[in-house]
Protein backbone atom coordinates (compact mmCIF):
# COMPACT_ATOMS: atom_id res chain seq x y z
CA UNK A 1 0.00 0.00 0.00
CA UNK A 2 2.85 2.37 0.97
CA UNK A 3 4.54 2.02 -2.38
CA UNK A 4 1.37 2.51 -4.34
CA UNK A 5 0.36 5.62 -2.38
CA UNK A 6 3.81 7.11 -2.27
CA UNK A 7 3.27 8.14 1.33
CA UNK A 8 5.47 6.62 3.95
CA UNK A 9 4.12 4.60 6.83
CA UNK A 10 3.81 6.25 10.21
CA UNK A 11 5.60 4.84 13.23
CA UNK A 12 3.08 5.69 15.94
CA UNK A 13 -0.26 7.40 15.56
CA UNK A 14 -3.58 6.94 13.82
CA UNK A 15 -4.83 6.51 10.30
CA UNK A 16 -8.35 7.59 9.43
CA UNK A 17 -9.32 5.33 6.56
CA UNK A 18 -12.37 4.89 4.36
CA UNK A 19 -13.33 8.54 4.63
CA UNK A 20 -15.87 9.45 1.94
CA UNK A 21 -14.17 11.17 -0.95
CA UNK A 22 -13.87 14.93 -0.41
CA UNK A 23 -14.41 14.91 3.35
CA UNK A 24 -10.73 15.16 4.32
CA UNK A 25 -10.60 19.00 4.47
CA UNK A 26 -13.63 19.18 6.78
CA UNK A 27 -12.27 16.40 8.94
CA UNK A 28 -8.97 18.27 9.21
CA UNK A 29 -10.96 21.15 10.66
CA UNK A 30 -12.58 18.84 13.21
CA UNK A 31 -9.13 17.53 14.11
CA UNK A 32 -8.09 21.11 14.74
CA UNK A 33 -5.18 20.96 12.35
CA UNK A 34 -3.67 24.38 11.66
CA UNK A 35 -0.25 25.98 11.25
CA UNK A 36 0.44 25.51 14.97
CA UNK A 37 0.10 21.74 14.67
CA UNK A 38 3.32 19.93 15.50
CA UNK A 39 2.45 16.43 14.31
CA UNK A 40 3.27 15.21 10.82
CA UNK A 41 0.08 14.76 8.85
CA UNK A 42 -0.44 13.10 5.49
CA UNK A 43 -3.64 13.62 3.57
CA UNK A 44 -4.57 11.43 0.67
CA UNK A 45 -7.57 12.25 -1.44
CA UNK A 46 -9.28 10.43 -4.30
CA UNK A 47 -7.64 7.13 -3.44
CA UNK A 48 -9.17 4.09 -5.22
CA UNK A 49 -11.35 2.20 -2.73
CA UNK A 50 -13.35 -1.00 -2.55
CA UNK A 51 -15.96 0.54 -0.23
CA UNK A 52 -16.59 3.74 -2.17
CA UNK A 53 -15.30 4.36 -5.66
CA UNK A 54 -12.77 6.75 -4.18
CA UNK A 55 -11.86 7.55 -0.61
CA UNK A 56 -9.80 9.94 1.48
CA UNK A 57 -7.22 8.95 4.07
CA UNK A 58 -5.62 11.02 6.84
CA UNK A 59 -2.51 9.84 8.71
CA UNK A 60 -1.43 11.61 11.85
CA UNK A 61 1.84 10.86 13.53
CA UNK A 62 1.81 10.87 17.33
CA UNK A 63 -1.95 11.17 17.92
CA UNK A 64 -3.90 8.83 20.18
CA UNK A 65 -7.42 7.64 19.47
CA UNK A 66 -8.64 9.57 22.51
CA UNK A 67 -7.27 12.82 21.01
CA UNK A 68 -9.77 12.92 18.15
CA UNK A 69 -13.43 13.93 18.25
CA UNK A 70 -14.61 10.64 16.91
CA UNK A 71 -18.35 11.42 17.28
CA UNK A 72 -18.02 14.52 15.16
CA UNK A 73 -15.99 12.70 12.53
CA UNK A 74 -18.67 9.99 12.51
CA UNK A 75 -21.23 12.52 11.30
CA UNK A 76 -19.15 13.25 8.20
CA UNK A 77 -17.76 9.79 7.72
CA UNK A 78 -19.97 7.09 9.16
CA UNK A 79 -18.40 3.72 8.47
CA UNK A 80 -14.86 5.06 8.38
CA UNK A 81 -12.17 3.27 10.37
CA UNK A 82 -9.47 4.46 12.70
CA UNK A 83 -6.33 2.34 12.55
CA UNK A 84 -4.14 2.63 15.60
CA UNK A 85 -0.47 2.31 14.71
CA UNK A 86 2.34 1.24 17.02
CA UNK A 87 5.87 0.60 15.69
CA UNK A 88 4.70 0.78 12.06
CA UNK A 89 2.05 -1.92 12.63
CA UNK A 90 -1.73 -1.68 12.87
CA UNK A 91 -2.47 -2.89 16.38
CA UNK A 92 -6.19 -2.11 16.32
CA UNK A 93 -8.90 -1.11 13.85
CA UNK A 94 -11.91 0.73 15.17
CA UNK A 95 -14.98 1.37 13.08
CA UNK A 96 -16.50 4.81 13.51
CA UNK A 97 -20.25 4.80 13.99
CA UNK A 98 -22.76 7.55 14.60
CA UNK A 99 -23.44 7.61 18.35
CA UNK A 100 -26.96 7.29 19.81
CA UNK A 101 -26.64 10.75 21.32
CA UNK A 102 -24.75 13.59 19.65
CA UNK A 103 -23.38 16.13 22.12
CA UNK A 104 -20.64 17.62 19.94
CA UNK A 105 -22.92 19.70 17.70
CA UNK A 106 -25.18 22.50 18.93
CA UNK A 107 -28.93 22.27 18.46
CA UNK A 108 -29.77 23.93 15.13
CA UNK A 109 -32.73 25.73 16.75
CA UNK A 110 -31.26 29.11 17.80
CA UNK A 111 -34.04 29.59 20.34
CA UNK A 112 -33.40 26.23 22.05
CA UNK A 113 -32.46 26.58 25.72
CA UNK A 114 -29.20 24.73 25.00
CA UNK A 115 -28.09 27.73 22.90
CA UNK A 116 -28.62 30.23 25.75
CA UNK A 117 -25.41 30.00 27.82
CA UNK A 118 -26.79 27.41 30.20
CA UNK A 119 -24.34 24.95 31.81
CA UNK A 120 -25.39 21.97 29.69
CA UNK A 121 -24.19 20.14 26.62
CA UNK A 122 -26.41 19.80 23.59
CA UNK A 123 -28.24 16.45 23.41
CA UNK A 124 -29.35 15.40 19.95
CA UNK A 125 -30.92 11.96 19.96
CA UNK A 126 -30.28 10.00 16.77
CA UNK A 127 -33.56 8.60 15.46
CA UNK A 128 -32.27 7.48 12.06
CA UNK A 129 -28.75 7.19 10.68
CA UNK A 130 -29.48 6.85 6.94
CA UNK A 131 -30.32 9.59 6.23
CA UNK A 132 -29.41 11.16 9.52
CA UNK A 133 -32.38 12.40 11.54
CA UNK A 134 -31.95 13.72 15.07
CA UNK A 135 -34.27 15.11 17.72
CA UNK A 136 -33.17 17.61 20.33
CA UNK A 137 -33.88 16.14 23.77
CA UNK A 138 -34.67 19.63 25.05
CA UNK A 139 -36.61 21.56 22.38
CA UNK A 140 -37.98 18.32 20.81
CA UNK A 141 -37.44 19.54 17.25
CA UNK A 142 -36.30 17.16 14.55
CA UNK A 143 -33.39 18.02 12.26
CA UNK A 144 -32.04 16.62 9.04
CA UNK A 145 -28.46 15.74 8.17
CA UNK A 146 -28.12 19.09 6.43
CA UNK A 147 -29.29 21.01 9.52
CA UNK A 148 -26.71 19.17 11.62
CA UNK A 149 -23.90 19.66 9.10
CA UNK A 150 -24.51 23.39 9.06
CA UNK A 151 -23.78 23.45 12.80
CA UNK A 152 -20.47 21.56 12.48
CA UNK B 1 -35.25 10.62 43.68
CA UNK B 2 -38.44 9.73 41.87
CA UNK B 3 -40.41 12.73 40.75
CA UNK B 4 -43.05 13.35 38.13
CA UNK B 5 -42.37 16.26 35.80
CA UNK B 6 -45.01 17.52 33.37
CA UNK B 7 -42.91 18.65 30.41
CA UNK B 8 -44.46 17.52 27.15
CA UNK B 9 -47.46 15.56 25.89
CA UNK B 10 -45.25 13.96 23.24
CA UNK B 11 -43.83 11.45 25.69
CA UNK B 12 -46.98 10.92 27.76
CA UNK B 13 -48.58 7.50 27.63
CA UNK B 14 -52.33 7.14 27.15
CA UNK B 15 -52.66 5.53 30.63
CA UNK B 16 -50.94 8.48 32.24
CA UNK B 17 -53.23 10.96 30.48
CA UNK B 18 -56.31 8.96 31.43
CA UNK B 19 -55.16 8.88 35.04
CA UNK B 20 -54.87 12.68 35.08
CA UNK B 21 -58.32 13.04 33.51
CA UNK B 22 -59.80 10.77 36.24
CA UNK B 23 -58.10 12.82 38.93
CA UNK B 24 -59.43 15.99 37.29
CA UNK B 25 -62.98 14.67 37.53
CA UNK B 26 -62.54 14.22 41.28
CA UNK B 27 -61.27 17.78 41.62
CA UNK B 28 -64.09 19.34 39.65
CA UNK B 29 -66.62 19.56 42.55
CA UNK B 30 -64.01 21.27 44.74
CA UNK B 31 -63.26 23.76 41.96
CA UNK B 32 -66.96 24.40 41.41
CA UNK B 33 -67.73 24.94 45.07
CA UNK B 34 -64.63 27.12 45.42
CA UNK B 35 -64.21 25.54 48.83
CA UNK B 36 -60.74 24.96 50.18
CA UNK B 37 -59.54 21.48 51.10
CA UNK B 38 -56.30 20.57 52.85
CA UNK B 39 -54.68 18.17 50.39
CA UNK B 40 -51.68 20.45 49.85
CA UNK B 41 -51.60 22.13 53.25
CA UNK B 42 -48.04 22.98 54.16
CA UNK B 43 -46.87 22.70 50.54
CA UNK B 44 -45.49 25.55 48.48
CA UNK B 45 -45.71 26.05 44.73
CA UNK B 46 -43.27 28.38 42.99
CA UNK B 47 -44.57 30.04 39.83
CA UNK B 48 -41.75 31.32 37.63
CA UNK B 49 -43.17 33.27 34.72
CA UNK B 50 -40.36 34.54 32.49
CA UNK B 51 -43.08 35.46 30.00
CA UNK B 52 -46.45 37.05 30.71
CA UNK B 53 -49.44 34.86 31.46
CA UNK B 54 -52.89 35.49 32.83
CA UNK B 55 -54.97 32.32 32.62
CA UNK B 56 -52.24 29.80 33.23
CA UNK B 57 -50.85 31.66 36.20
CA UNK B 58 -54.23 32.55 37.72
CA UNK B 59 -55.62 29.06 37.34
CA UNK B 60 -52.52 27.53 38.94
CA UNK B 61 -52.87 30.03 41.79
CA UNK B 62 -56.57 29.26 42.16
CA UNK B 63 -55.83 25.51 42.06
CA UNK B 64 -53.13 25.81 44.73
CA UNK B 65 -55.39 27.95 46.94
CA UNK B 66 -58.26 25.49 46.67
CA UNK B 67 -55.96 22.66 47.75
CA UNK B 68 -54.79 24.63 50.80
CA UNK B 69 -51.24 25.29 49.60
CA UNK B 70 -49.09 28.41 49.42
CA UNK B 71 -47.74 30.18 46.34
CA UNK B 72 -44.53 32.11 45.80
CA UNK B 73 -43.01 33.36 42.58
CA UNK B 74 -42.53 36.12 40.06
CA UNK B 75 -44.13 37.09 36.79
CA UNK B 76 -41.74 39.75 35.69
CA UNK B 77 -38.19 38.57 35.11
CA UNK B 78 -37.05 42.18 35.07
CA UNK B 79 -37.46 42.29 38.84
CA UNK B 80 -35.67 39.00 39.47
CA UNK B 81 -32.06 37.89 39.47
CA UNK B 82 -32.52 36.74 35.87
CA UNK B 83 -32.08 40.37 34.93
CA UNK B 84 -28.62 40.20 36.48
CA UNK B 85 -27.69 37.39 34.10
CA UNK B 86 -28.37 34.37 36.27
CA UNK B 87 -28.70 31.13 34.31
CA UNK B 88 -31.98 29.25 34.40
CA UNK B 89 -30.10 26.27 35.85
CA UNK B 90 -29.05 28.43 38.84
CA UNK B 91 -32.50 30.00 39.30
CA UNK B 92 -34.02 26.53 39.44
CA UNK B 93 -31.49 25.21 41.94
CA UNK B 94 -32.21 28.17 44.22
CA UNK B 95 -36.00 28.05 43.93
CA UNK B 96 -36.19 24.28 44.50
CA UNK B 97 -35.01 25.04 48.02
CA UNK B 98 -38.10 27.17 48.61
CA UNK B 99 -40.87 25.09 47.04
CA UNK B 100 -42.31 21.58 46.65
CA UNK B 101 -42.97 22.07 42.94
CA UNK B 102 -42.25 24.66 40.25
CA UNK B 103 -44.51 25.88 37.47
CA UNK B 104 -42.55 27.71 34.82
CA UNK B 105 -43.18 29.59 31.59
CA UNK B 106 -40.12 30.52 29.56
CA UNK B 107 -39.53 32.02 26.10
CA UNK B 108 -37.00 29.37 25.04
CA UNK B 109 -37.95 25.93 23.77
CA UNK B 110 -36.59 23.19 25.98
CA UNK B 111 -36.47 25.37 29.11
CA UNK B 112 -38.79 23.06 31.03
CA UNK B 113 -36.73 19.98 30.17
CA UNK B 114 -33.61 21.80 31.34
CA UNK B 115 -35.32 22.83 34.57
CA UNK B 116 -36.41 19.23 35.16
CA UNK B 117 -32.82 18.09 34.74
CA UNK B 118 -31.54 20.45 37.41
CA UNK B 119 -34.47 20.43 39.84
CA UNK B 120 -35.00 17.99 42.69
CA UNK B 121 -38.66 19.05 42.87
CA UNK B 122 -41.23 18.41 40.12
CA UNK B 123 -41.34 20.84 37.21
CA UNK B 124 -44.60 21.67 35.46
CA UNK B 125 -44.18 23.26 32.04
CA UNK B 126 -46.44 26.30 31.75
CA UNK B 127 -45.20 26.91 28.19
CA UNK B 128 -41.70 26.75 26.69
CA UNK B 129 -41.33 29.00 23.66
CA UNK B 130 -43.24 27.61 20.71
CA UNK B 131 -42.71 24.03 21.86
CA UNK B 132 -45.24 22.80 24.40
CA UNK B 133 -47.99 23.79 26.82
CA UNK B 134 -48.96 20.39 28.22
CA UNK B 135 -51.30 21.50 31.02
CA UNK B 136 -53.40 23.38 28.46
CA UNK B 137 -53.64 20.24 26.33
CA UNK B 138 -54.76 18.20 29.33
CA UNK B 139 -57.53 20.65 30.17
CA UNK B 140 -58.48 20.67 26.49
CA UNK B 141 -58.83 16.89 26.53
CA UNK B 142 -60.90 17.10 29.69
CA UNK B 143 -63.20 19.64 28.04
CA UNK B 144 -63.68 17.43 24.98
CA UNK B 145 -64.48 14.40 27.14
CA UNK B 146 -66.95 16.42 29.21
CA UNK B 147 -68.73 17.63 26.12
CA UNK B 148 -68.45 14.65 23.79
CA UNK B 149 -68.14 11.79 26.29
CA UNK B 150 -65.03 10.34 24.62
CA UNK B 151 -61.83 11.17 22.78
CA UNK B 152 -61.92 8.11 20.55
CA UNK B 153 -63.48 8.28 17.13
CA UNK B 154 -63.57 12.07 17.05
CA UNK B 155 -62.36 14.38 14.32
CA UNK B 156 -60.67 17.46 15.73
CA UNK B 157 -59.72 20.47 13.61
CA UNK B 158 -56.87 22.60 14.93
CA UNK B 159 -56.93 25.98 13.20
CA UNK B 160 -55.02 29.26 13.08
CA UNK B 161 -51.35 29.62 13.92
CA UNK B 162 -50.17 26.03 13.99
CA UNK B 163 -46.51 26.92 13.51
CA UNK B 164 -45.79 28.90 16.66
CA UNK B 165 -48.82 27.86 18.72
CA UNK B 166 -47.57 25.68 21.55
CA UNK B 167 -51.09 24.79 22.67
CA UNK B 168 -51.89 23.14 19.34
CA UNK B 169 -48.57 21.28 19.35
CA UNK B 170 -49.33 19.81 22.76
CA UNK B 171 -52.93 19.05 21.88
CA UNK B 172 -52.02 17.33 18.60
CA UNK B 173 -49.57 15.03 20.40
CA UNK B 174 -52.07 14.36 23.22
CA UNK B 175 -54.85 13.46 20.77
CA UNK B 176 -52.50 11.18 18.86
CA UNK B 177 -52.53 8.87 21.91
CA UNK B 178 -56.25 8.30 21.31
CA UNK B 179 -58.17 7.08 18.26
CA UNK B 180 -58.92 10.59 17.04
CA UNK B 181 -58.30 11.96 13.57
CA UNK B 182 -56.83 15.40 13.09
CA UNK B 183 -57.37 18.21 10.62
CA UNK B 184 -54.75 20.97 10.54
CA UNK B 185 -56.08 24.23 9.13
CA UNK B 186 -53.76 27.20 8.73
CA UNK B 187 -52.40 29.78 6.31
CA UNK B 188 -49.48 28.27 4.33
CA UNK B 189 -46.90 30.29 6.27
CA UNK B 190 -48.22 29.05 9.62
CA UNK B 191 -48.51 25.33 8.93
CA UNK B 192 -47.98 22.71 11.60
CA UNK B 193 -44.22 22.00 11.74
CA UNK B 194 -43.37 19.07 9.50
CA UNK B 195 -41.74 17.04 12.26
CA UNK B 196 -44.92 17.24 14.32
CA UNK B 197 -47.03 16.17 11.35
CA UNK B 198 -44.60 13.28 10.82
CA UNK B 199 -44.74 12.26 14.49
CA UNK B 200 -48.54 12.36 14.55
CA UNK B 201 -48.78 10.28 11.39
CA UNK B 202 -46.21 7.83 12.73
CA UNK B 203 -48.46 7.36 15.76
CA UNK B 204 -51.12 6.10 13.35
CA UNK B 205 -53.34 9.17 13.54
CA UNK B 206 -55.03 10.19 10.29
CA UNK B 207 -54.07 13.76 9.37
CA UNK B 208 -55.56 16.13 6.81
CA UNK B 209 -54.37 19.65 6.01
CA UNK B 210 -56.80 22.36 4.86
CA UNK B 211 -56.94 26.17 4.85
CA UNK B 212 -60.38 27.23 6.01
CA UNK B 213 -62.66 26.72 9.01
CA UNK B 214 -65.79 25.57 7.21
CA UNK B 215 -65.63 22.18 8.88
CA UNK B 216 -68.02 19.52 10.14
CA UNK B 217 -65.54 18.11 12.68
CA UNK B 218 -66.59 17.19 16.22
CA UNK B 219 -64.29 19.92 17.52
CA UNK B 220 -62.98 23.15 16.03
CA UNK B 221 -60.04 24.41 18.08
CA UNK B 222 -59.27 27.93 16.98
CA UNK B 223 -56.10 29.86 17.85
CA UNK B 224 -55.05 33.41 17.32
CA UNK B 225 -53.06 34.48 14.28
CA UNK B 226 -50.72 37.24 15.41
CA UNK B 227 -50.02 40.29 13.30
CA UNK B 228 -46.32 40.09 14.12
CA UNK B 229 -46.03 36.87 12.12
CA UNK B 230 -46.66 38.74 8.85
CA UNK B 231 -44.46 41.13 6.89
CA UNK B 232 -47.24 43.70 6.51
CA UNK B 233 -50.72 44.42 7.79
CA UNK B 234 -52.42 43.85 4.43
CA UNK B 235 -51.01 40.38 4.14
CA UNK B 236 -52.12 39.67 7.71
CA UNK B 237 -55.66 40.92 7.09
CA UNK B 238 -55.98 38.94 3.90
CA UNK B 239 -54.92 35.72 5.58
CA UNK B 240 -56.44 36.14 9.03
CA UNK B 241 -59.94 36.90 7.78
CA UNK B 242 -60.32 33.25 6.73
CA UNK B 243 -59.87 32.27 10.39
CA UNK B 244 -62.50 34.53 11.92
CA UNK B 245 -65.57 32.89 13.39
CA UNK B 246 -68.59 35.19 13.13
CA UNK B 247 -72.30 34.70 12.50
CA UNK B 248 -71.80 33.87 8.83
CA UNK B 249 -69.01 31.41 9.49
CA UNK B 250 -71.12 29.75 12.18
CA UNK B 251 -73.74 28.97 9.52
CA UNK B 252 -71.17 26.93 7.61
CA UNK B 253 -69.92 25.10 10.69
CA UNK B 254 -71.16 21.63 11.67
CA UNK B 255 -74.31 21.69 13.80
CA UNK B 256 -72.59 19.64 16.52
CA UNK B 257 -69.11 21.12 16.15
CA UNK B 258 -67.94 22.36 19.53
CA UNK B 259 -65.81 25.48 19.45
CA UNK B 260 -62.73 25.72 21.63
CA UNK B 261 -60.08 28.40 22.04
CA UNK B 262 -57.17 28.62 24.50
CA UNK B 263 -57.94 32.36 25.00
CA UNK B 264 -57.23 35.21 24.96
CA UNK B 265 -59.12 35.84 21.73
CA UNK B 266 -58.79 39.15 19.98
CA UNK B 267 -61.07 39.20 16.97
CA UNK B 268 -60.99 35.62 15.74
CA UNK B 269 -64.28 34.76 17.49
CA UNK B 270 -66.89 37.49 17.42
CA UNK B 271 -68.97 38.18 20.54
CA UNK B 272 -72.16 36.99 18.81
CA UNK B 273 -70.77 33.45 18.84
CA UNK B 274 -70.61 33.40 22.66
CA UNK B 275 -74.31 32.61 23.11
CA UNK B 276 -74.27 29.76 20.55
CA UNK B 277 -74.54 26.38 22.26
CA UNK B 278 -71.51 25.18 20.32
CA UNK B 279 -69.24 27.76 21.99
CA UNK B 280 -67.33 26.06 24.81
CA UNK B 281 -64.28 28.25 25.37
CA UNK B 282 -65.34 29.73 28.71
CA UNK B 283 -66.16 26.38 30.29
CA UNK B 284 -62.89 25.14 28.76
CA UNK B 285 -61.10 27.93 30.57
CA UNK B 286 -62.78 26.95 33.87
CA UNK B 287 -61.61 23.33 33.47
CA UNK B 288 -58.08 24.67 33.76
CA UNK B 289 -58.61 24.85 37.52
CA UNK B 290 -59.57 21.22 38.27
CA UNK B 291 -56.98 19.98 35.74
CA UNK B 292 -54.22 21.95 37.46
CA UNK B 293 -55.49 20.87 40.88
CA UNK B 294 -55.17 17.26 39.74
CA UNK B 295 -51.66 17.85 38.43
CA UNK B 296 -50.48 19.68 41.55
CA UNK B 297 -51.88 17.03 43.88
CA UNK B 298 -50.34 14.30 41.75
CA UNK B 299 -46.82 15.69 41.53
CA UNK B 300 -46.66 16.93 45.13
CA UNK B 301 -48.39 14.12 47.04
CA UNK B 302 -49.44 11.45 44.55
CA UNK B 303 -53.00 11.92 45.82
Amino acid sequence: MGEELKVKKIENGIVLDHLPCGTAPDIMKILGVDDETKETISILMNVPSSMYEKKDIIKIEGKEFEDIMVDKIALLAPGATVNIIKDFAVIEKRKIRIPDVIDVVNCPNPSCITNQKEPIKPKLLVEFTKPLKVRCFYCERVFSEQDVMEKM
Amino acid sequence: MNKTDIISTRNMKRDFIEDILKRTKKMEPIAEAKKQVDILEGKTLATLFFEPSTRTKLSFMAAMNLLGGTIIGFDDPRTSSVKKGETLADTIRVVEGYANAIVMRHPNEGAAALAAKFSKVPIINGGDGSNQHPTQALLDLYTIIKEKGTLDGLEVTLAGDLKYGRTVHSLAYALSKFDASLVFSSPPSLRMPEWIVADIKAAGTPVKEINNIEVQSDVLYLTRIQKERFPDIEEYQKVASAYVLDGDAMEKLGKETMIMHPLPRVNEISAEVDKDKRAKYFIQSFYGVPTRMALLAMVMTDR
